[in-house]
């Protein structure tokens, strides 16, 4: 009877001996497997502006509200017009300040006038709220200079982009953390 | 291909550079950086800590008063402080995108996360999820009755986390979706900021989690799942009481997660033959359930296979040619302006959905060997002298411990 208990008993370790080399090999085993694979610089989230379709769900599938997405004008690559697509909606009568012209819903650009016939478009980035419809007139009717980016001091840097998920063309991938934005001025095609 | 691509997102300058004459300069604009990666590994410090300080809080100090004071600190930093991401649960989707990804590196900090816990599972016993783990402090410090649920609804309900491990696997695998991340219920309180979806389904689950504690633990964490079949072979765990088991039977009520084993001192033996045969039809059929399920996986693997945005959008397209049914969706709109061609989506496609049917049986293997165990074990006698915490389901909440009489003398 003693006996029965003492190989029930020696069984029992042996098998818990078993079992924890069994588990712990293929966690311990983990970061060998996965030497070349690992990243230690670490990633976040950036949209290219290349892809982008301004389909405007930037605003509304961040996980932050306000959205951490926020437009940006790439002034290299600004026409600095005057009838500028970005600024004003189509069929604005005329071109100036006025809010019925302005195409931003909350009115984040600012229009400055620089000289004859220029004038300076700046986003007003606490405004901003990353709808992409000013990105969507300047690339479809200017120079493309407006483009949305995924601000690094608003973003969280979720596990999956909520945005990534839903983004039409793909356009947010992962970039390293030391570079993390993609500018339309530095980088064109 | 490429050249579709470039003709189509080649940004034409309409308009030419403006030539200023009277000095004017760009406006610089301020790049702000999300923190260092040296914070990374400062939370991955803090979490050994975290699981080093509970391990020796409820083995060895035998505190419950201490560990919801870790629990509190847990809650607060990975909480919070770092809006619970990235966390262990989480971490096993990006275990999966590189393991089965050639293109994906994974963080560090996201690797510890995973092993991390698991290795002091197997030291410790669960007691990450004791008072590491954000949401199960949430849980623990809002739990405040005891609701006991019978055995046969505890049983149906805990299968859960393991469709949920699998599919969340499966899903990460094949670049689908991290449906963790997704669906969490909490980490919309952590950031004080979710949609209303995540509101409702996070408060519902803290409200019932007042009387049936740690809804999210029992029934739906799948990296529970891993720490279950961890704890079981740990090396040190938490014991009801600090020495013998006088068998009293006053700890029989003190778990509100019934995972307290009771022993039988009495009976020593039973009818040994019929045992035997139970336990050994319960053994052949592991195979059985585990190749069904697998069989049943790889069948319904297309339907699996829409989750990944590709094969949605592929389909859709394929339904406005075939059916005339109009494709509106942003996606659609966006790929016929993008210049790629059907062929190459439909191949996408069919790349996506035999990855599906590659890993989809797998997950039907792991979910069917899982139950056939679950169902043996049921068969298994153990005679047990003691009461003691069932190492898999306990928590290490260290809540029963109140009611051992035992005392040491110092």
């Amino acid at each position: 009877m003693d006996e029965n208990k003492n190989n029930r008993e020696s069984r029992r370790d042996f098998v818990k001996a078993a079992g924890r080399i069994l588990l712990a090999a293929p966690v311990l085993a983990l970061p060998v497997i996965l030497a070349k694979r690992t990243d230690v610089k670490g990633f976040v989230w950036q949209i290219d502006p290349f892809k982008c379709t301004s389909c405007e769900l930037c605003k509304s599938s961040c996980v932050m509200t306000p959205s951490a997405v926020k437009c940006m004008n790439a002034f290299p690559m600004c026409g600095y017009c005057d009838f500028c697509p970005g600024y004003l909606r189509q069929g604005a009568k005329t071109f100036n300040t006025a809010a019925e012209n302005q195409l931003c819903p909350v009115g984040a650009i600012k229009r400055k006038f620089v000289e004859e016939p220029y004038f300076e478009y700046t986003i007003d980035e606490k405004l901003c709220d990353g709808c992409s419809k000013c990105v969507k007139g300047c690339y479809d009717f200017g120079n493309g200079s407006l483009y949305l980016q995924i601000m690094h001091n608003l973003c969280v840097n979720c596990n999956q982009c909520a945005i990534a998920r839903v983004c039409p063309s793909d356009a947010i991938s992962r970039v390293p953390a030391e570079d993390p934005y993609i500018r339309k001025e530095i980088k064109k095609l | 291909m490429f050249i579709g691509h470039t003709v189509l997102y080649a940004q034409p300058q309409r308009f030419p550079r403006p030539e200023f004459e009277g000095g004017y300069t760009f406006p610089t604009h301020q790049f702000l950086y999300q923190r260092g990666p040296l914070w990374e590994y400062m939370d991955v410090a803090v979490l050994v800590i975290a699981l080093l300080a509970t391990a020796w809080m409820v083995i060895k100090k035998r505190s419950r008063q201490g560990l919801v004071w870790i629990s509190v600190f847990s809650l607060a930093y990975f909480g919070f402080y770092r809006q619970g991401c990235i966390c262990a649960i989480g971490s096993v989707q990006n275990l999966s995108l590189a393991l089965f990804n050639e293109t994906y590196a994974i963080p560090v900090s996201a690797l510890l996360f995973f092993s991390i816990p698991l290795i002091a599972a197997l030291l410790f016993g669960r007691v990450f999820c004791a008072g590491v783990c954000p949401l199960g402090a949430i849980q623990e410090l809002t739990g405040f009755r005891q609701l006991r649920i019978p055995r046969q609804v505890e049983a149906v309900l805990s299968a859960i986390p393991f469709v949920y491990l699998g599919l969340a696997v499966l899903f990460a695998a094949t670049e689908s979706q991290f449906i963790i991340c997704r669906y969490d219920p909490f980490v919309g309180f952590f950031r004080i900021d979710a949609p209303y979806t995540m509101v409702i389904f996070g408060s519902l689950l803290l409200i019932v989690g007042i009387f049936v504690n740690r809804p999210y633990c029992r029934y739906l964490c799948p990296y529970g799942v891993l720490q279950n079949i961890f704890s079981r072979f740990s090396v040190k765990h938490m014991t009801i009481t600090p020495a013998e088991c006088r068998n009293c039977r006053l700890c029989e009520s003190g778990c509100p997660y019934d995972a307290i084993l009771q022993s039988d001192p009495d009976a020593e033996t039973e009818r040994p033959a019929r045992s035997w045969k139970e336990s050994a039809i319960y053994l052949s059929v592991i195979p059985v359930i585990a190749i069904g399920l697998a069989v049943l996986l790889y069948n319904i693997s297309p339907s699996l296979a829409v989750v990944n945005d590709n094969v949605k959008l592929a389909r859709e397209i394929r339904l406005e040619k075939n059916e005339g049914i109009k494709a509106v969706s942003k996606n659609a709109v966006a790929f016929y302006e993008s210049g790629k061609t059907e062929d190459e989506l439909f191949a996408e496609e069919q790349k996506i959905t035999g990855r599906f049917r590659k890993g989809a049986p797998w997950v039907g293997l792991f979910l069917g060997l899982s139950l056939g165990i679950g169902l043996f074990r049921l068969t298994a006698r153990s005679v047990r002298k003691d009461y003691e915490p069932d190492r898999g389901r306990c928590y290490s909440c260290a809540k029963c411990m109140k009611f051992c009489p035992v005392k040491i003398n110092n």
